[in-house]
């Protein structure tokens, strides 16, 4: 057919389009079938806050960006190679952001004169010749083509329309070389009975590539081979996800039943709507008339000897705050997950950001520490999840997780886990006394200074436990000054412990150099691409990455001393580097944005080199 | 002979070693001296009752049973309680609450355990004022109550807690009186017996910041100002010379001298209309309190239903493996 294949390192798409339009699921397929392909990849979904904003609107703008390689890739992809927009909004929202040189697929039926005033153009930029000096514009009449495609099929005109996202996911599998068998028989399982609609998406899709083979318009083909990846066996996974399936791990190594308490809010509710399903794994879900029923909830079943977990997003947290603080006191085991999004109040609920970690390490009345860990990737939640979990269990702590709107929804291949060489969780109720023996709730382990875990239908241990200060061992209720101070001492030094119990930082790079970069959080894969890209240009450059915040790792100050700049990337307007330059007295600088959006790695590049010249 | 495995206690077993300390003359002394006496009877394990509070006077309580205790926090005890209750449906589950605590800050834990029918026994010690904050009314004060917080009378309006619990689709709803021991104590028994979400709304007198609340209930003449409501009885009150019949479904008092029994409203527990109507009589000019089992329906509780739930999802299933859940869907191997 004349046409080349050309063979590229990586590519970045992005679907945008009317909310209603689909781009969610067609990018979740372009990324199923990109994934089991072989190929490294990173997703960024970017919705909007309403269900359905008015159609057409630039409010009602729903975007899915894929980076897919043959390379190792931490990040979404700073700019689109491919922007697919679906109507004039959608191009008006993202155009911009394209590469220079970059293709826009259009589908010009849905460039009307009221659609192109929904998006504030004046005239219509496929015609008025406004992007031709800049990109390779593909214009197709989706809608069109997929009536002719649908013909004869018992659907109405409106339903036929739908599909066009199917034709615009049929395109871009041309373009990528990418087969069509496995989103085919998503759709026979995803619409099993339905058939017209399995058949109208198949023609859809199969027209789609179709038109794109035998169209001029297409002159090039890229192939993105496989990329080298550690062997084993692997999936796609979203952040959300594999949160929950390490709380469920957890819950498995720990043979703790698995108690979820929580209040439905975006963008966290899909770790209640996952575990809710697992109810043959004895997965416990209460959805709570509140977020503090919640966490309520969650202390109590924590109390009666459950894996207890709670999760939300920055508000939840807030409200929260002093059912935190009792479990604090009260020393009861209990994963807290924030998936933050940007903030303050309701702030933008669909978008990301990094701005809770101040909230979570000091949001509550009292000296009330809560160890925190951050996980770095959609992958890593799991392990994040199921460390927090560990780390809960053993020091008889509540423990903090924060993710992100970014990580919750973005999506990555993963390694699977081995679930039998994963640590061991032990978990050892106290089962009974000795004769004589007097029971003390508040008597810490000398190790860990955990408490012991005693719980309700165990003779001979009743007891109570409350948010009034304990008397050290006996845990009865004490107003004393010494015990007081005591007691908020150990508090503290029972979270510090756990630095025990944290993996040594890794410092990817040289050990000592111009410039750390460090990183905490999702922002990790911007980091570490960046820093990749400047070790290319042979800059002195180094990256640690921190899971634990509280504690910080032991080892964190001595090798932030041996860096002659300390660069922290944040969505937020500085607050890791706050904890840092009190911590460690280092004139860190920070690389700020909260624009709810991820930060490219070409930013961090540039920094970098503003500083290090 | 008696049976091994029914454990006999006596109140001594259920008083903690801590000094209690609520003010001398405080009705909560009665009601902890009556649950302590009461618990025994039942039969069942000390190790089996939690006692779950929220903050306030009434809800120290815990410290003082010899028990599972929970205090936790102002007006969340019902969620906690929930929380131990799916954690463990085995476990009595005693949630101790007042006015403030349970029906101000606590209102939205309180109106949705019960709706939920959790099968927690819940205890709202009513004594129409803020003790623990040093006595601003509360959502039970009466209108016009002077108080620190209202120097020229609250302009509250108050909630009746067995209409609210009604509401709230209670399948238990009860009324006692601290000083009405025996009555208190034969309320405890019937909400151990229930198997759902219970309410027992306690009058208790706070003899610092609002004595004699309840004094129309507990003086010489009470029995003029109290019906005594027990299923399948005609209402008679005053000793017999008074009784209640409908006109409509309108209450009015009759004079016995002047009516037969026969012409008298017949308690019936479980006639929600009719437990609706009896728990508008609180705070009527002209009729009497009621107290006791205003109303008592059996329904399938949200604890067995979670039970129900969990086990025909592994009968479906098969019980879950965490590793081949991790290896489902769609997988690919790098070699």
């Amino acid at each position: 057919m004349g046409k080349t294949f050309k063979t590229i390192d990586d590519a970045v798409i992005r679907f945008a389009g009317d909310s209603g339009d689909g781009m969610q699921l067609t990018g979740g397929r372009f990324t199923e079938t990109t994934a089991t392909l072989g190929n490294d990849l990173s997703t960024l979904p970017d919705f909007p806050a309403e269900i359905r904003a008015p159609a057409g609107s630039l409010a009602g703008v729903s975007a899915f960006q894929i980076h897919f390689s043959s390379k190792d890739i931490h990040t979404p992809g700073d700019q689109p190679d491919v922007l697919v927009a679906m109507n004039p909004a959608a191009l008006k929202a993202h155009q911009k952001e394209l590469i220079p040189g970059g293709t826009i697929i259009i589908n010009t039926d849905s460039f009307t004169k009221k659609n192109l005033k929904f998006a504030d153009y004046d005239t219509s930029p496929v015609e008025d010749g406004t992007l031709d000096d800049y990109f390779a514009v593909i214009p197709i009449e989706m809608n069109k083509l997929v009536t002719a495609a649908c013909e004869g099929l018992d659907m109405s005109p409106k339903f036929v329309a739908r599909t066009k996202n199917f034709f615009a996911l049929g395109v871009l599998y041309y373009m990528y070389d990418r087969p069509l068998e496995a989103t085919e028989k998503w759709l026979e399982k995803k619409f099993a009975g339905k058939d017209v609609i399995i058949d109208a998406n198949k023609r859809a899709m199969h027209a789609g590539y179709n038109y794109a083979d035998t169209t001029e318009l297409f002159t090039t083909r890229f192939k993105v081979e496989k990329a080298v990846l550690p062997s084993g066996k692997y999936r796609n996974i979203n952040g959300n996800h594999a949160t929950s399936l390490g709380l469920l791990a957890a819950s498995e190594k720990s043979g703790l039943n698995l108690f979820f308490g929580g209040y439905p809010i975006t963008p966290a509710s899909d770790i209640l709507h996952t575990l809710a399903a697992w109810k043959h794994f004895g997965v416990q879900t209460f959805q709570a008339e509140d977020e503090i029923a919640g966490i309520a909830s969650v202390l109590g079943a924590s109390f009666t000897g459950n894996l207890a977990v709670t999760a939300t997003s920055g508000p939840g947290i807030a409200l929260k705050g002093e059912a935190m603080g009792l479990a604090v006191m009260t020393e009861l085991p209990m994963v807290i997950i924030n998936v933050q999004r940007g903030g303050p109040s309701t702030g933008l609920p669909t978008k990301t950001e990094q701005s809770d970690l101040v909230q979570a390490l000091y949001g509550r009345n009292g000296e009330a520490p809560i160890p925190l860990i951050a996980a770095a990737t959609p992958g890593d939640c799991f392990y994040a999840a199921y460390e927090a979990s560990r780390i809960a269990l053993k020091y008889m702590t509540p423990v903090v997780l924060l993710t992100d709107g970014y990580l919750a929804n973005g999506s990555e291949p993963w390694k699977i886990p081995d679930v039998d060489s994963m640590e061991s969780i032990d978990v050892q109720f106290v089962d009974g006394l000795k004769e004589g023996e007097e029971f003390m709730p508040y008597k810490r382990d000398e190790d860990t200074l955990s408490r012991p875990w005693a719980i309700p239908g165990v003779p001979g241990l009743e007891h109570r436990v409350g948010g009034l200060e304990k008397a050290e061992n006996t845990g009865h209720v004490s107003y004393d000054p010494d015990n007081h101070q005591r007691m908020v001492e150990l508090r503290q030094e029972k979270v510090d412990r756990i630095q025990n119990d944290i993996a040594k930082t890794e410092v990817f790079g040289e050990e000592n150099g111009d410039v750390l970069i460090l990183s905490w959080g999702g922002t990790y894969g911007s980091c570490r691409s960046a820093v990749e890209t400047l070790h290319d240009q042979e800059k002195s450059v180094s990256h640690v990455h921190v899971r634990w915040i509280s504690p910080l790792p032991k080892d964190l100050g001595e090798i932030i001393i041996k860096f002659k700049n300390v660069l922290i990337p944040e969505i937020n307007m500085g607050q890791l580097i706050k904890i840092i330059r009190s911590e460690y007295l280092v004139d860190a600088k920070g690389l700020n944005q909260v624009n709810g959006k991820p930060i490219s790695a070409s930013r961090i590049v540039e920094k970098v080199n503003e500083m290090v010249g | 002979m008696s049976d091994v495995n029914t454990p006999t206690y006596t109140k001594k077993d259920f008083e903690s070693d801590q000094a209690v300390r609520w003010c001398p003359g405080c009705g909560d002394y009665g009601i902890l001296a009556q649950t302590q006496k009461t618990m025994p009877t039942f039969g069942r394990k000390k190790e089996d009752f939690v006692f779950v509070s929220g903050i306030g006077c009434s809800s120290r309580f815990p410290y003082y049973m010899n028990a599972y205790g929970f205090h936790t926090i102002h007006g969340r005890a019902p969620a906690v309680a929930s929380g131990v209750k799916i954690a463990n449906p085995d476990l009595s589950v005693w949630v101790i609450t007042g006015d403030g605590d349970g029906l101000s800050i606590g209102g939205n834990h309180f109106m949705h355990a019960l709706r939920r029918n959790m099968d927690l026994n819940i205890l709202l010690f009513n004594n129409r004022i803020y003790g623990l904050t040093k006595g601003q009314y509360s959502p039970t004060s009466k209108v016009g109550h002077v108080t620190k917080a209202s120097p020229f009378g609250s302009l509250d309006i108050p909630l009746n807690p067995p209409s609210l619990a009604l509401g709230a689709q209670a399948t238990f709803v009860a009324r006692t009186i601290d000083r009405w021991q025996a009555h208190l104590a034969q309320m405890l028994e019937r909400s151990y017996h229930h198997d759902g979400g219970s309410l027992i709304e306690i009058y208790q007198n706070c003899n610092i910041f609002n004595d004699g609340a309840f004094e129309e209930y507990t003086s010489a003449d009470k029995f003029e100002n109290v019906i005594e409501v027990k299923h399948g009885e005609p209402m008679v009150f005053a000793k017999g010379t008074k009784g209640i019949k409908l006109d409509g479904f309108k209450a009015v008092v009759v004079d016995m001298e002047k009516h037969s029994l026969d012409d008298l409203l017949v308690h019936d527990e479980t006639n929600l209309d009719l437990a609706h109507i009896i728990a508008n009589w609180t705070t009527h000019p002209v009729l009497p309190e009621p107290i006791g089992v205003l109303y008592s329906v059996d329904k399938p509780t949200y604890n067995s239903e979670m039970v129900a739930q969990v086990d025909s999802a592994v009968k479906a299933k098969g019980a879950g493996k965490v590793q081949d859940l991790l290896n489902a869907g769609d997988t690919w191997t790098v070699k």
